[in-house]
This record gives C-alpha cells, structure tokens and sequence, in this order.
C-alpha cells in the first residue's frame, strides 16, 4: 500500500461566476486522520472534496499532498481516489472487471490485473460475487465494490462522497463500522463528506465543519461537540440548549441542562415528556416561545417525575455554559 | 377467475385490438399476398394463379451452374451489401459523433433540444427534393466542378462525382444520418455523468473512456440506428435510381424493374428474398443486444 501523507489546503477557493462555493479555507489533515467534512447541503463540502479529487480545480489556492503541490493535476496523477455517492460502478462490467478496470487503463495485463482485483475483493468480503453484474448486487455489496474499486489504485487519501447515504439505516450503521475498520488497517486517510452529524461523530478523528463556503469549525468530535464556537455549530451538531444569558448567548448541552421545581430565574412550561430508554427527552417553552429540551436520565425522572403544564426552571453548572457569538 | 380479473383481460385486449388491426390489415395481409403472388406462374403480360416456382427459379438462373462466376442476382446483391456496408459505417462514424457532441459536450438542456431539432431541419423537405439539390453542386457542370476547374486542380470535369456509387452513398449517408443519431443520443443521455467521471478518476484517457464506457452503454442505439438504416438502406430503390443515374442495380431496383414490366410474381418473390436477407442482418443484429429491455 502506498505511503500515508498529510493532506493541506491553502486559500482554497472554488467560484462559480458570481458564486462562492467555496471560500478561501485553510485545513491541514495529518496522515492517516479519518476526517469528516461535514455540513447542511449547499455548504461547499462536496465541492472541496471534488476539488481535492481533481474533478472540479480550484479557483485560487493550493491543495498540497505530502509535498506535492496537486492543485492542477489530473484526477488519477495525484495519489487520491474517489468513492462517488451513487458508487458509480460501470454497468457493463462485472464486479472484477470493475474492480479491475483503473489497472486495464494503465495497461495491466489480464491476468494480473484480475488477481490484483480479487485481492481486493477479498478485503472487502466480495469474493463470492465476483462475476456478477452490479445491477445484481444489493446497495451494501454495490459499495464494498466501489471501495475495492477505489482502493485498487493504492491511493494515499481516499475521498469518499456521502458513502453511506443510499443504505438503509441498519446497514449504514453495519457499513460505518467497516469504513473505520478498513481505515484503520490500510492506515491512508479518508476524507468523508456527510450532512450527518451522528455520523461524523462516530467515524471521525477530525471533523470540519462546513457552512456557507467556510469552515465553521473543526477539531476532534469532542471538541466540536463540547465546544462550539458558534450558535451554527451548537445546532447543527445538535444536543444542546441556546440560552440567551445577560453575558450573551450561550449553549448548553441539553443532558447537562438540569430543571429544578418552582419558579426560578429561568422559567418555562413542560410541554412534552418523552420516555426513549435511558433518558426521558422533557420538551420545554419559555414565556418568550423560546424552545428547550432536557434530557433527564430514567433514573432521576423516576424519582420525581415531571408532569407536563408544570412550571420549572432551567440551571446549569457555570462550567456546562459556552459562550456562542 | 373472478369477475373483475376477467374484465381486465378484457379491457387489455380491447385496448389492443386497434393496433392489432392496423397491424394485421396492412401488414400481415399485404405480406402473406406478396408470399402467394412470388409462388404464382406467369406469362410475358400475365399473372397465372396455379402454384409454380418460376419466379425465384428464373431469378436465381445460372447461380449455380456458372459458379464460380456470379450471377446477376449475385451480383447485385453482393453491390447492395456494399453498399449498405458503406452507408452504415459513415452513418455510424457520423451519427456516433454528432450524438456524442450533444450528449457530452452540450451542457444546456434547451441547447440539446434545440439542436435536436436543427438535425430535424433537412426532414421538412422530401427525400427526392433533398436527393436532387445534390445535382447542382456534383454534376458536370456542377459548383464543385467549376470550382476544381477554376482553381487549376484538374483539367476535365471529375465524372465520378454524380451517377455514381459515390453519390449514391453520399446521398444514402446524408439521408439517413439522423436515424442514427437519434437512438444513439438517446442512449447516451442515460449514461450516468459520475461513470465518466468514475472512469477520469482511474486513469483513463479520453480514448478510453469512449471505448471502455460510452461505446459499451451506447450499443443499444447502436443496434437500434443500425437496425434503421441497414433495412432502409437495403429496400432503397429511389435514391439508387436517382443519384445512380438508373445506372447502378440493388435489389430494391431490381424489385422495382419487374414491378415496371408487370411480371409480378418475380418481382414478389425478389421482395420475399429481399425481406428474407434483411431479416437475417436484423436478427444477427438483435443477437447482440437486448433490444426490448433498453426501451
């Protein structure tokens, strides 16, 4: 397998006319960092992966892999490889010849291309359908082809273009599962783009969080989650309470946002309780409209349950509170 | 069978029995007349109702006995398979650009379609008039000629340019072209954009990826617009005739030839031969593709 290498961009832009895409953004992913660009549709995240891919150029910066300067490069000279969403795998070709087909562009005889793809098959646990046709395979079999497929090349990043978002919610669990597995012994990096914050959470080593062309915030997905630099990041990742403070807004994670009896400085109405296993989702409203949720775990709501019309009071310990611009 | 899955069946043959008619009316009689007449005897000015063989004897006379010289039915055969042969390889070279050029390179929905429609343009005028405006610019005294003269290129007007095999095939290309364009571009256009950019991704060269990818998923329209212009292209006996100076024989004029000198039964059975030969091109065609599961 190729070596690992450290991935940079620098003043990366991506303009469309008028349009902004993708707005000057710097991001360093060290070798062998499982990352995810994360963000709502339409927030440049695909664009930047396709620039890093070579499929789109970039209006201005620099996309620097190891030390190589690939900004301008064809997409197969740069040491990348791409997963597309819709797998893209050639309707006219079995699953080895798919698996197969960058090695017979590069002149690889048959032979030794064909074993080179069962290799890979086999990473992938596809052995046994290799002389079918994708149209005979199911959407999990049709992406382990296209990640043998991508991965025939030995590329040192693999860019993976929301990967899981055409399974069904098992197997996107069964298949995120197998993305690190696969990530972690191959040791290249993967850059995966998702809308999913549950998913990038669970995958990622580094999630970048993209919105409006920028990068709203990136770091580790504790970091992101427990610290969100902004109002943005808090409610995208979700989880949490905004509170406007006398000091300025600020979030709270909504497990860590505690509601005492009576009225308080912060009051609001139970509205509705949710009981979902270990913790019971209480739904709050301020006299302002202002929404709120609480997760209370089953144990303390047992206790002293809540009933929904009462009145109660939101607190936090001052450690819990981050300030959001 | 219950009530309402009867009144089903019913309600799908009725909605059949239209098409079915047409069909059977205009085609399937016609054709089985044209089997009986090719089987009837004949005189010099009349057609004999009793069952003979004459009509595909007499035209096939001498084909074996002269062997292994050929004979005119041969002949003519071998000129129109020639013929068809060249038709479909410049229809196929061009119509495969032109459909790749709209399918790939245009990148508007509305220009698609416009252009299209601008390959539609030569159809609002008929065949013959399309054939004959070639005249002006090959003939003797024809724009090219006077053009070759004027420049100093040759010193007698190139004869081979009208009422010749070239002309016939340059009016036969240029006739049918769109009938290859048409499916061709339709089968293009369903080709996923993120294959192309799958198979730029591996490595391939542009080369490549027409050969490895477009040319395998275009083979439905291939076949399609190939099927089009190879039965057109055998049955032809107007532009033959008209861009051949009535010089050149294939098997559409020799159909026609008889039918002129109403010896009727020979030219039915040269029809059935004719039907005979393009089903078997069609049928070898379809072999190597499912024509039915692209549509």
């Amino acid at each position: 397998m190729a070596e690992p290498a450290a991935l940079e961009l620098a003043g990366v832009t991506k303009r469309y006319g008028p349009v902004v895409a993708v707005d000057a953004i710097d991001l360093k992913i060290p070798a062998g960092t499982y990352c995810c660009l994360l963000g709502p549709s339409g927030c440049g995240k695909t664009t930047t992966l396709r620039m890093i891919a070579g499929h789109e150029t970039a209006s201005d910066g620099d996309v620097v892999l190891g030390t190589h300067n690939i900004t301008t490069l064809e997409p197969s000279r740069r040491g990348t490889a791409m997963m597309f969403q819709s797998y893209a795998l050639f309707p006219h070709l079995d699953v080895v010849d798919n698996v197969a087909f960058a090695l017979h562009m590069r002149g690889v005889e048959k032979a030794a291309r064909r074993k080179r793809a069962m290799e890979l098959l086999e990473l992938v646990a596809m052995t046994p359908y290799a002389e079918r046709l994708p149209s005979q395979l199911s959407g999990g079999q049709q992406q382990r082809v296209a990640l043998a497929r991508a991965l025939v090349t030995e590329p040192q990043i693999l860019l993976l273009d929301e990967p899981l978002s055409a399974l069904d919610p098992f197997l996107r669990v069964k298949m995120r599962a197998e993305l690190k597995r696969l990530q972690r012994e191959l040791g290249i990096s993967f850059i995966h783009v998702t809308h999913g914050q549950e998913e990038a959470m669970a995958l990622a080593d580094l999630v970048v969080l993209m919105n409006g062309g920028r990068i709203e915030q990136q770091g580790s997905p504790r970091s992101v989650f427990n610290e969100p630099a902004s109002e943005f990041v808090a409610r995208f990742m979700g989880g949490h309470n905004i509170v406007t403070t006398v000091a300025g807004k600020v979030a709270v994670r909504c497990d860590r946002t505690r509601l005492a009896r009576g009225d308080g400085p912060r009051p609001a109405f139970v509205g509705s309780i949710e009981y979902q296993g270990t913790h019971v989702h209480i739904g709050l409203r301020s006299a302002d409209g202002t929404e709120y949720l609480a997760l209370v775990p089953e144990r303390d709501f047992d206790r002293d349950p809540f009933t929904a019309g009462s009145v109660v009071s939101l607190e936090w310990d001052e450690t819990e509170a981050h300030p959001v611009a | 069978m219950t009530p309402s899955t009867l009144t089903r069946h019913m309600t799908a043959w009725a909605q059949a029995t239209p098409m079915a008619a047409v069909f059977f009316f205009f085609f399937l009689v016609p054709l089985a007349l044209v089997v009986m007449v090719s089987f009837w005897d004949y005189n010099d000015y009349e057609m004999i109702p009793t069952f003979s063989g004459r009509g595909y004897t007499e035209t096939f006379e001498g084909c074996l006995t002269r062997l292994p010289e050929m004979c005119t039915m041969f002949k003519t055969y071998a000129k129109t398979l020639k013929l068809a042969a060249l038709v479909w390889a410049l229809t196929l070279l061009i119509g495969f650009t032109v459909a790749w050029f709209l399918a790939f390179h245009v990148r508007s929905k509305t220009w698609q379609i416009a252009l299209s429609l601008v390959c539609t343009i030569p159809f609002w005028t008929s065949n013959v008039i399309r054939m004959i405006a070639w005249i002006p610019l090959l003939g003797r005294n024809g724009l090219i000629n006077q053009g070759l003269l004027g420049l100093g290129l040759v010193d007698r007007p190139v004869e081979w340019l009208l009422f010749s095999e070239f002309s016939v095939v340059l009016a036969l290309v240029h006739l049918f072209t769109f009938f290859m364009v048409i499916p061709i571009f339709n089968s293009m256009i369903r080709i996923d954009r993120s294959l192309i950019e799958a198979a730029r991704d591996a490595g391939a060269s542009g080369w490549q990826t027409l050969w490895h990818v477009v040319v395998p998923l275009s083979k439905p329209g291939i076949v399609i617009g190939s099927i089009f212009v190879l039965t057109i292209v055998m049955g032809d006996f107007v532009t033959v005739g008209v861009m051949g100076g009535q010089q050149i024989a294939s098997a559409g004029k020799v159909v026609q030839t008889h039918l002129d000198a109403l010896q009727f039964p020979v030219a039915a059975a040269n029809a059935v031969i004719l039907l005979g030969v393009t089903l078997i091109i069609i049928a070898t065609l379809s072999k190597l593709v499912d024509v039915r599961k692209e549509l």
